[in-house]
């Protein structure tokens, strides 16, 4: 009984931290920190709860284990759009009163301000965000940098090695975007066997220059230590790198590839009333704004976009560096989720035997 | 007459002897197993019991069966049912079932299930489950209009084989088969990988294994020659990078190996390379060999040495005076001394380079990963049931090594340091 | 390893030859060790040798990345250093509370697998034992069943492992489990995790010690009136002290090192430096590593050190002649 007692005394010793009212997972990063900052902290602030922000590479993975397993430590993830509609479905998620959420400042209904598809079943999104490819500005000519999706496949042209997001989604669809399908015939293509293998035919032609990348916060890193000279990478991410640290990176918007980011319960979170309080508060006209001052990805209000957003460094202004800024979007794809939803395991699956071979 | 002799010998107290014998060695017996008992406990609920429930997950999977009650119902009615051509009893449990599904959300659980088998299913599911309600009889018509896939067979093999929670098809993906129209069959060659994977690190844990017995036997052979003063802090040597961290030796293999690390720094500032035309050894199988090399050397220095060290230097000497050559001296005497440490150092790091992960998950990049860094990726996808068919196929592998050292060399003459 | 007096030219060749070559492999063994060390002080954030460093610039070297061990996760990275802000260091920096984390998880583990491992290692070592290679086998295993399945059945496992917060059962176990009473996410999770893969170790040092243990002596003991507490702790426990303090010091180590365990069956309160360095490694690769790995050097030296004297101590006293 002694060695119990002295066992629990060092355990609590260890632990440490208080018990958060509301554990957030995230991407880490400068997306996480941006949520930190913009969402967590201001939130506890207001209402007195504890809040904490863990990381995780793709929350949808880990919070997908712990229901399963019956063991949520989670209150409120940040998934992508695909992953919260195929959580929903398959019964991980709560469901989400869309009634509930805060209007606009001007009294608008936030069912009526959001845009289309912002809000679902399970769903409320906190951001647009793109995977775009940046390069480094120091490795090109001004005169001769790439400007387009077919350019990052165009090794004589651009020589250096490339960074790539070690996944089939996202990727699949900038390799046919490069090897020029239109944007409204990525997914009919990508449908096809004879569309897969061109893509994965096209990935071929770059794949012995290419160095991987799983978390976002690598992406950039890749750039800064010269291991790449031009990597695909969450475009917030490169921003961060660009106008918060000075370093030479240029966003190319052309094959964008964007979606919405969706804050998202778990079922079974251990305090699911103040999660849905925090999203409330999350995805708020204000709460929008907040984390676009601080990472650069687009408000997905109507309110939220009325006047200018600043960066934090307060003279940059958000809207040129948004996906959603119409001079980004000339050759632009929304991400389907119901493609994704599908093929997910079966593109991954292919998407691993071709990396290994 | 051995007989006669042990009826007549009897303890103090007049109990034969044997009988008296057999109770203290009982007793003896039964004392030294209370001692391991608490351990041997220990060990079965925090670690076999664990293994064995991997395995049950790897034939078991509940997604559909327990989501469509009409249709596993009426599957198991149907034992040499022909899933080219369902009838209509079978759509109407299906329409019923999706009803169901669409009422306990569960349509995600039950896609899910089919989707590993019979690719692209889920929104097939999610559909037709919106749908069902409004469906009317007959229910054939009624769904092939809504998508004619649900008329194909393998979505029906499928569906029969997931009627029920226990199955092998995990160990039929596991081994690069896909399901048809007419059955399981070896999938096509761009989709194989599994297997291939089994192959490719048995084939890496091999040429590691040969590495590491080329580089360990030179020094195992010096420390086991030189005079006990020196080699003792020549085995500082060795066994330093045994105590080191796993995550500080990867680490440094970075920073030496990595494209703008110190071993390419050198060679272009020595000029043997020009600075566009760095090595890659890093991100990939090279680097994943040369890292792990480093981190299983000490476990085949260590028993070649131990060999060796009681291996007596007359026998050479011997040899040199009969007239042979230092090499045949070296290949015919002295090599075939040494065959137990071989053996057991040998065994050894291919056994645990087989099961590596950490490292070629941090330094393999795309073509250096292992079986294992496959695993880790399904449980993360939440591919319980196949993650768990693969470690289970890994396990398989790594029971017959563990069995064949034991023969060989014997467990219990393992040694640390 | 002097040359044989008869050796030809072309064996004195050969053996000059074998001796670099015994070096250069020396090198590859100790080489990357020992090249984090001075690399850990760069003031630049790469993980190479800067010109400045290469000219013994002191403005080449810092201790930045040491300090950036302090302030990472600091509430307060920039104030004064004063007695609260090394308190809230303590308190609150990311990678003190990954020490703190190795070092109880670690602590406890080795307790674990010490205790259960030396009193198993005795019954072990007694000749009557049935079924001794058998059990041997599954003892050992740990160390052979690779990490990852034995991460995957225990994150299958411990998920389920779970008392009901309100039963008797949760009242009495819920502080050491997690909040939903379960293995899984837990500091109970992780160390017995951890116990059962030191286990092999203390199994394998202490049979190994008790191997050139006289057994005789037990009967001196028994025959002069001792009981068997007395015997174990005045007769026996002195003798293999040494295996067993090596056995708990590989525990420890063993503990101390991993990170596959932790990654599948831990939340993210269990954040331990293994853990630390795992996602450091995998994300932003910065010179804070090697910091980190400096430190880990040395304590590795530290510990070998003393597993080197216990051992000739333990021969000592068995009369094995030293080597």
């Amino acid at each position: 009984m002694k060695k119990i007692l002295i066992l629990s005394t060092a355990l609590c010793a260890v632990s440490g931290i208080a018990r958060a009212d509301v554990t957030v997972m995230s991407w880490g990063g400068a997306y996480g920190a941006a949520q930190t900052e913009a969402h967590v902290k201001p939130w506890a602030a207001a209402t007195g709860n504890a809040a904490v922000m863990v990381d995780a590479d793709n929350p949808a993975q880990p919070i997908k284990a712990m229901v399963e397993a019956g063991n949520v430590t989670v209150d409120v993830a940040s998934v992508e759009y695909a992953d919260a509609i195929r959580l929903c479905d398959e019964g991980v998620l709560e469901t989400i009163d869309a009634s509930k959420l805060a209007p606009a400042p001007d009294g608008t209904a936030a069912t009526d301000d959001f845009f289309p598809g912002a809000v679902t079943e399970c769903g409320v999104s906190t951001d647009i965000w793109a995977n775009v490819y940046a390069y480094d500005t120091t490795k090109f000519a001004a005169d001769a940098a790439p400007k387009t999706a077919a350019d990052f496949f165009d090794l004589a042209k651009f020589p250096g090695k490339r960074g790539l997001k070690k996944g089939a989604k996202a990727v699949l669809e900038f390799a046919l975007m490069a090897d020029g399908v239109a944007p409204a015939d990525v997914y009919t293509t990508l449908a096809t066997p004879e569309g897969i293998d061109r893509a994965f035919a096209k990935l071929d032609t770059i794949k012995k220059d290419v160095v991987w990348w799983e978390a976002g916060a690598q992406a950039p890193q890749l750039l800064a230590d010269g291991e790449v000279s031009m990597t695909t990478a969450y475009n917030g991410r490169i921003f961060g790198a660009a106008v918060g640290e000075g370093k030479p990176f240029q966003i190319v918007w052309d094959g964008q590839i964007y979606e919405n980011e969706m804050y998202v319960v778990p079922k079974g979170a251990p305090n699911k009333d103040l999660a849905m309080d925090f999203i409330k508060y999350a995805t708020s006209t204000e709460g929008l704004r907040a984390q676009a001052s601080h990472i650069s990805y687009g408000p997905p209000r109507k309110s939220a976009n009325v006047d200018p957003i600043m960066y934090t460094d307060g003279k940059t202004e958000m809207g040129p560096n948004l996906p959603t800024n119409p001079a980004n979007m000339t050759n632009s794809l929304l991400t389907s989720s119901d493609f994704w939803v599908d093929h997910d395991s079966e593109l991954n699956e292919r998407f691993q035997a071709w990396l290994t071979k | 007459m051995a007989e006669a002799a042990t009826t007549l010998l009897t303890t103090s107290d007049g109990r034969p002897l044997k009988a008296a014998l057999a109770t203290a060695q009982a007793r003896a017996k039964r004392r030294a197993f209370l001692l391991v008992l608490p351990l041997l406990l220990f060990v079965l609920l925090t670690f076999l019991i664990p293994i064995g429930y991997m395995l049950k997950r790897s034939l078991e999977h509940d997604g559909f069966s327990g989501s469509a009650p009409s249709l596993s119902a009426w599957f198991k009615q149907q034992p040499g049912f022909d899933p080219a051509n369902p009838p209509e009893e079978a759509y109407a449990a299906l329409v019923s079932d999706l009803a169901l599904m669409q009422k306990d959300k569960t349509t995600g659980m039950a896609g899910t299930r089919i989707n590993y088998t019979v690719p692209g299913t889920i929104s097939l599911f999610k559909a037709g489950a919106r749908a069902a309600k409004d469906l009317q009889p007959p229910y054939k018509e009624a769904l092939l209009a809504l998508d004619p896939e649900w008329g194909m067979p393998r979505l029906w093999r499928a569906m029969e084989a997931a009627s029920s929670p226990y199955t092998t098809e995990f160990y039929q993906v596991a081994t690069d088969r896909k399901l048809g129209d007419t059955g399981w069959a070896r999938g096509a060659d761009q989709d194989r990988i599994y297997l291939y994977l089994f192959f490719k690190t048995f084939l890496v844990s091999g040429a590691i294994t040969v590495i590491c017995l080329l580089l360990a036997f030179p020094v195992a052979h010096l420390l086991a020659v030189l005079p006990m003063s020196k080699s003792s802090l020549l085995m500082i040597l060795v066994l330093l990078p045994f105590w080191t961290s796993l995550l500080v030796r990867t680490t440094a293999w970075i920073a030496l190996l990595q494209e703008q690390g110190i071993v390419n720094d050198l060679l272009v500032w020595a000029g043997i390379l020009s600075d566009d035309n760095r090595l890659q050894a890093m991100y990939n199988m090279t680097g994943t060999i040369v890292a792990m090399t480093h981190v299983l050397l000490p476990f085949m220095i260590l028993p070649l040495y131990s060999v060796m060290r009681v291996i007596p230097p007359s026998y050479a000497r011997a040899s040199r005076s009969l007239g042979a050559t230092s090499w045949t001296t070296f290949r015919r005497i002295y090599v075939p001394q040494t065959l137990p440490g071989i053996a057991a150092g040998s065994l050894l790091v291919f056994i645990l380079a087989v099961g590596y992960y950490i490292t070629p998950a941090l330094v393999g990049g795309a073509d250096g990963q292992l079986i294992s860094n496959l695993i880790s990726f399904h449980m993360t996808k939440s591919n319980w049931s196949l993650a768990a068919a693969l470690a289970a196929m890994l396990l398989a592998a790594i029971l017959v090594l563990y069995w064949l050292y034991d023969r060989l060399i014997g467990i219990d003459r393992l040694k640390l340091g | 390893m002097a040359l044989p007096i008869y050796a030809s030219p072309l064996e004195r060749v050969w053996h000059y030859a074998y001796i670099a070559i015994c070096v250069l492999i020396f090198l590859f063994l100790i080489g990357p060790i020992l090249v984090v060390i001075p690399l850990s002080f760069t003031s630049d954030a790469y993980f190479s040798f800067t010109d400045k460093m290469l000219h013994f610039d002191p403005a080449g070297y810092s201790l930045r990345w040491y300090d950036t061990l302090l302030t990472l996760g600091h509430p307060v990275p920039e104030g004064p250093r004063d007695g609260t802000w090394w308190k809230l260091a303590w308190e609150h920096s990311t990678w003190i509370q990954a020490a703190k984390n190795s070092f109880w998880v670690g602590l406890w583990a080795t307790i674990m697998a010490t205790t259960l491992g030396t009193i198993a290692a005795l019954g072990l070592s007694r000749p009557e034992m049935p079924g001794r290679r058998m059990i041997m086998a599954v003892l050992i295993s740990p160390m052979i069943v690779p990490i990852i399945i034995i991460a995957v059945g225990m994150s299958f496992f411990y998920a389920k492992a779970c008392v009901a917060p309100d039963s008797a059962m949760g009242a009495i176990f819920g502080w050491m489990l997690s909040n939903k009473g379960c293995l899984a996410n837990s500091y109970l999770g992780v160390i017995i995790a951890h116990a059962v893969l030191g286990i092999p170790f203390v199994i394998i040092t202490v049979t190994a010690t008790l191997s050139g243990f006289d057994q005789s002596l037990i009967r001196a003991a028994h025959s002069m009136g001792a009981n068997p507490r007395v015997t174990f702790f005045k007769v026996v426990m002195p003798l293999i002290l040494p295996g067993i303090i090596s056995g708990a010091l590989f525990a420890f180590v063993t503990s101390f090192d991993e990170v596959v365990a932790v990654l599948f069956i831990a939340g993210p309160e269990q954040q331990t430096i293994p853990r630390q360095m795992f996602n450091g490694i995998r994300e932003a690769i910065s010179p804070a590593i090697l910091a980190v790995a400096t430190i880990l050097v040395i304590i590795s030296v530290m510990l070998l050190a003393t597993v080197e004297l216990l051992r000739r101590r333990s021969e000592r006293l068995r009369g094995v002649t030293p080597r």
